[in-house]
């Protein structure tokens, strides 16, 4: 099932909605880099709030996205890990590294937000 | 979830032979924790560790497939999954299951990561017969 991306002012919106195949995040991935150019995006939240399960193969291909769309010039967080999933995660010894997280949606708008008036500010 | 018969003694076997089959399998997992009474976490952990297992068939061996069914120690209730393969075998499994090693480009986190979130943990591989993996998660 591929994952719809919304468009919001320099934002994109990932929001995936269920389970998702390994194909389905490889499309992601893909999807999200072309679009950052396209719309000139600044940042990128991937919402996986409806995520069951993040294994070794999901979280890495997150991890890439998150490098991938930086070498592209915008920043990415990821939002919603559910607590059961974060433990999980924590206990197969799988990290995100220095990828962002935010609780929610709402918290990983003023992240970017934030991160933006930075950038700003030093220019 | 509707309700439905506790068929909680039932085998259940989802044939892996494509990465479309990895979430079928671990929804299989989840609902039978699920019905064997497992809180949320334990049953994410369980389907964790199959999501794993059911990779390593489709990456090492192609095709095989993940048994799951429930077991019991006194009222203790439990879960055992068993992932088969056919394929080449693990030439190395002490550095197979060892933390960081992997021959895929992975992070070599899959069995040794597996054998973290479970209670016991059991491989045996070879050449002729492939690998099989059996697992024991017992609820808390």
């Amino acid at each position: 099932m591929a994952v719809p991306i919304l468009k919001q002012a320099q934002y994109l919106i990932a929001t995936i909605q269920s389970a998702l195949t390994d194909e389905d995040l490889l499309s992601l991935q893909t999807a999200l880099v072309e679009k950052v150019g396209k719309f000139r995006s600044r940042g990128v939240i991937v919402d996986v709030t409806a995520l069951d399960v993040l294994d070794s193969f999901a979280s890495r291909t997150l991890r890439d996205i998150a490098y991938i769309i930086r070498l592209r010039g915008a920043e990415t967080v990821i939002v919603g890990v559910q607590p059961e999933v974060a433990f999980a995660m924590v206990q197969l010894g799988i990290t995100l590294e220095k990828v962002p997280t935010a609780l929610d949606l709402e918290e990983g708008l003023a992240y970017l937000d934030k991160k933006l008036q930075h950038a700003r500010a030093e220019t | 979830m509707p309700e439905q018969k506790l068929d909680v003694d039932a085998e259940y076997r989802v044939a892996v032979a494509s990465i479309n089959d990895i979430v079928t399998a671990r929804l299989q997992g989840r609902v039978l924790a699920e019905r064997l009474g497992f809180s949320p976490g334990e049953a994410t952990l369980v389907a964790t560790a199959i999501s794993e297992l059911a990779r390593n068939i489709v990456q090492y061996a192609g095709n095989g497939d993940i048994e799951v069914r429930s077991t019991a120690n006194g009222s203790r209730r439990g879960i055992i999954v068993v992932a088969r393969d056919r394929g080449p075998g693990i030439a190395d499994l002490k550095l197979a299951v060892r933390s960081g090693y992997s021959t895929s480009g992975g992070l070599g986190l899959g069995l040794p990561g597996v054998r973290r979130i479970v209670d016991d943990f059991q491989i045996v591989s070879n050449r002729h017969d492939g690998t099989t993996v059996t697992v024991t998660k017992w609820r808390n």
